[in-house]
């Protein structure tokens, strides 16, 4: 297969970013996109050019890592898979494919389509985890957990912190991604102890890192390589909601 | 002048060892414990576990990873999930077992202290990931689930869907980021260690590279922890993720960490089998999935012919014309023995001509079974995300057809030599989870990786590295512009000017495919005298064509994938030759470990207890020079080591 490719070329977080059009030919239907683009830096190093700059890591759809918008969707066409989950064989020979970074303003680029998604680390330092040390907890079944709960929690924690959701949502908003947090700590026993205080400090994280409201187009949904529903948003809002109530 | 090797192993009876140590090891009183440092690298299940830990105590922790997340380490692709001693199935589970089974399927070439210790501390930990919140699985009335894995005839892995290790790393880095916000714990994301700083002897800081602008810093501490996972990477395809890497070992080694038997490489048999040769990445199915698959090969060779030329499906094959060639040769274990022995029984049926795609360098891995007696929605919830995985990576659905598999690199038990503080031969330098050597001898169970990390980071390392720093109390912050720091700044200045310079044809990965290619061709599956002297010359030959004409471009002052990429690789250019040279010394078959020359009438591994029973540990001895093997014995006083027995 041929394929047309535009990609975002930037220097750095400073420099202006413009798409430049590379062509890669001979591609075989069962190439993964980054090994498609993979054999295309190999060409252009060969030609003395710089590669194009790229997070990827473990090429099996779970660090996370990898966030590319290819064709405008996050994480390029089909259901529930990240960037590098998806074969060529989605495309059409010959297509022309646009690739850009995450488009987020609390997501600045780094360099070509790499790009700072450290606010999602500061979010869940506000408050993403049970303040329990090491050592001074109870035993494992001393706290039953329903098993609808604890699927439920489950379905919740399978988010990849890739930051599909805000890049995807028009608002820039970080919703879908802190609610998963908040949503599987709720619904386990564990976490319910700082339920309140944790929907509150993640929420004014967010806000003060520069991520919009949610106006619930459900956008981030769709794109979610985890397929995590936006039910987790009106857990945390409600979750949320208590919480002031308390205050 | 060769190590001289103090395992520190304690006194007494096996179930008292550690009990006895830790009451015998010094501890630092908080008021201390804020005056000293620690520097810790990797932010895996080991990195992330002892930083929160060390954090918690009151240590100040920089914590380093070369992902833009501390979440995004490895650790985080591991599927099936992680053993502990529980007995919550009333299946005659023990502590004892747990270690007898890890000593037993570690082919007798770990250390029985340190293993039991791990089984030992297991419970605790499925204990602190609950109580992190970590959704393991649950049975209806609430409690844990388990299931089995290989090398065990007990069920007592512990797991969240497919995806165990994503969930306590999420747990682990959800108790990083408690510390980050107390302050105890400093993170450097998108960091990369180029060099160990030495001073009087002892560990003192480390020389990075930032990642996202090339600047070369300095950071002092009173004690430096390695825990940067394994080296599978230098066989160019393997399950690990593209940026695991060896350089960290290296370094080390290079400024006198012992290496332990870096050729016990594990070659884990369900991967998804390479498909040309573009390929950048081999996909792990998890050992989980031969707890409902039968793995089998066509008796006939006419239908092998007829598969792969497209005329017949797997599923038009017979039952009785079906190979279940695990079964058929280890009746006691089935398709649950472990992973060394089910990876060379894949090869043994492949090299007798019955693969079943078109490179005959596949077998299947069927659920048929498994679907008809408990119906697809039992096998779409158990392993639901795997199939799907698989049929969007080959486009065949699991349901419908078996999967197709093939052994692949996955795990290195070999790494830098610790003694029972999981110290190195550097004082000061210590080396937790993968990338040291000390639990699995010549091979890994399946859901023990898990363990090992959060054993050695949240129980094992905040007790002993008490007993080092207790006595730096009085040292004071540790002064990075000295010689040492100087001069470790300048090689790594001078390493990277002159890949810079080297201008040659060859892109890194057009090298490292090379490289790849010797390791797996002769120091892969099946190793001779032969194959492993021919990878030694081979290697030499290329690390001299990597030095001559590599082409790195980019700047180093610059964010420089291929920068980094071939520092790695200038690194796994010398580790390949190190694993030949274990290799060849090992004389005898154990665990992932297969010498041709020794095998027993049926084909099973065949060691040699009167001559290899020991850890081999190799010292640096300069640049292309031979390194110098020093012996640990590995003394047995509780288990026999006998012939590993899967059959009945």
């Amino acid at each position: 297969m041929n394929f047309t490719l535009k990609i975002w070329r930037q220097k750095d977080a400073k420099s202006k970013g413009e798409f430049k059009t590379y062509k890669v030919e001979n591609i075989s239907a069962d190439t993964s996109f980054l090994e498609m683009l993979d054999i295309l830096n190999n060409d252009l190093i060969h030609k003395n050019e710089e590669p194009v700059a790229f997070d990827h890591d473990c090429r099996e759809g779970i660090c996370g890592m990898c966030s590319l918008h290819i064709d405008g969707l996050a994480h390029g066409p089909g259901q529930a898979a990240t960037t590098c989950q998806i074969y060529m064989r989605k495309f059409k020979d010959g297509a022309t494919i646009t690739i850009e970074p995450w488009r987020s303003a609390a997501f600045p680029v780094i360099k070509d389509l790499v790009v700072d998604r450290s606010a999602y680390d500061k979010i869940l330092q506000a408050g993403g985890y049970t303040s329990v040390r090491t050592g001074s907890v109870p035993d494992a079944h001393c706290m039953p957990v329903s098993q609808a709960d604890a699927e439920e929690s489950m379905d919740a924690a399978a988010c990849i912190g890739c930051g599909a959701c805000a890049a995807t949502c028009k608002n820039g908003s970080a919703m879908l991604f802190v609610a998963a947090r908040v949503s599987s700590l709720a619904k386990l026993p564990q976490g319910r102890v700082e339920g309140a205080r944790r929907a509150k400090a993640m929420v004014a994280k967010m806000d003060a890192l520069g991520f919009g409201n949610c106006t619930n187009t459900g956008a981030c949904q769709s794109e979610c390589p985890k397929s995590i529903s936006i039910a987790h948003i009106a857990r945390l809002n409600r979750e949320f909601l208590a919480a002031k109530l308390e205050d | 002048m060769a190590f001289k090797l103090d395992a520190k192993i304690p006194a007494g009876a096996l179930d008292q060892k550690w009990s006895n140590h830790k009451a015998a090891i010094k501890v630092v009183s908080p008021a201390n414990k804020r005056k000293l440092d620690i520097i810790i690298i990797g932010t895996g299940l080991g990195g992330a576990s002892a930083a929160a830990s060390l954090g918690e105590l009151g240590y100040n922790v920089k914590v380093f990873c070369i992902q833009d997340s501390p979440r995004r380490a490895h650790s985080i692709a591991a599927q099936g999930g992680i053993n502990a001693a529980k007995n919550y199935q009333n299946d005659n589970d023990s502590v004892y077992r747990l270690f007898y089974d890890t000593i037993k399927g570690g082919d007798y070439r770990a250390r029985e202290a340190n293993v039991y210790r791990m089984a030992e501390v297991s419970n605790l930990i499925i204990d602190q990931c609950v109580a992190q919140g970590v959704p393991f699985a649950r049975e209806y009335g609430g409690l844990l689930a388990n299931r089995s894995f290989g090398g065990a005839q007990v069920s007592r892995t512990f797991y969240a869907r497919g995806q165990t290790g994503q969930q306590l790393l999420l747990g682990a880095y959800s108790a990083l980021n408690k510390e980050v916000a107390n302050g105890s714990v400093k993170t450097y994301p998108r960091h990369e260690m180029l060099d160990i700083v030495i001073e009087n002897g002892e560990a003192k800081g480390i020389i990075a590279r930032n990642l996202i602008n090339g600047q070369i810093e300095r950071f002092g501490a009173h004690a430096v922890v390695l825990a940067t996972g394994g080296y599978g990477n230098v066989f160019f395809l393997s399950t690990n993720a593209m940026a695991s890497n060896g350089s960290a070992m290296m370094q080390c080694y290079r400024k006198g960490a012992g290496i332990a038997n870096p050729c016990f490489t594990q070659i884990h048999p369900t991967c998804i089998p390479v498909h040309g040769t573009q390929q950048s990445k081999l996909t792990l199915m998890s050992e989980s999935l031969r707890n409902d698959g039968r793995i089998w090969v066509p008796k006939k060779l006419e239908d092998v012919k007829a598969i792969r030329a497209g005329k017949l499906q797997p599923s038009d094959i017979k039952e009785e014309d079906r190979d279940y060639y695990l079964e058929r040769r280890y009746p006691a274990f089935g398709n649950l023995v472990p992973r060394d022995v089910a990876s060379r029984a894949a090869k043994e049926r492949c090299d007798a001509g019955f693969g079943v795609n078109e490179t005959g360098l596949a077998v299947y891995l069927d659920f048929k079974t498994a679907i008809a007696r408990l119906g697809k929605e039992v096998i779409k919830k158990r392993y639901g995300n795997l199939f799907d995985m698989y049929e969007e990576i080959t486009n065949v659905s699991p349901y419908e057809q078996p999967m197709q598999i093939f052994p692949a690199v996955h795990y290195t038990m070999g790494g830098i030599w610790v003694d029972y503080n999981l110290m190195t031969t550097i004082p000061g330098l210590y080396a937790i989870g993968e990338c040291n050597f000390s639990d699995h001898g010549a091979n890994r169970l399946g859901a023990s990786a898990l363990m090992q990390g959060l054993a050695d980071g949240y129980f094992v390392l905040p007790y002993t590295i008490g007993d080092y720093l207790s006595h730096k109390i009085q040292a004071p912050k540790v002064d990075t512009t000295t010689k040492a720091f100087d001069d470790a700044e300048k090689a790594v200045k001078a390493k990277i000017e002159k890949l810079m310079s080297i201008k040659g044809q060859q892109s890194v990965d057009d090298i490292h495919k090379k490289l790849g290619h010797i390791m797996w061709e002769n120091v892969g599956m099946a190793r001779t005298k032969e194959s492993l002297n021919k990878a030694i010359v081979e290697i030499q030959a290329l690390r001299k064509e990597f030095w001559k004409d590599v082409k790195v471009v980019g700047r180093e002052n610059d964010f420089n994938v291929e920068l980094e990429k071939a520092l790695r690789l200038a690194d796994f250019l010398e580790l390949g030759e190190l694993i030949a040279r274990d290799a060849l010394n090992r004389e005898e078959s154990c665990g992932g470990h297969f010498r041709v020359e020794h095998q027993t009438e049926e084909s099973e591994a065949k060691r040699d207890d009167e001559n290899f029973v020991y850890a081999a540990v190799w010292e640096y001895k300069g640049e292309d020079q031979v390194p110098e093997l020093t012996k640990e014995p590995l003394n047995f006083e509780f288990v026999h080591p006998a012939q590993r027995n899967y059959k009945d």
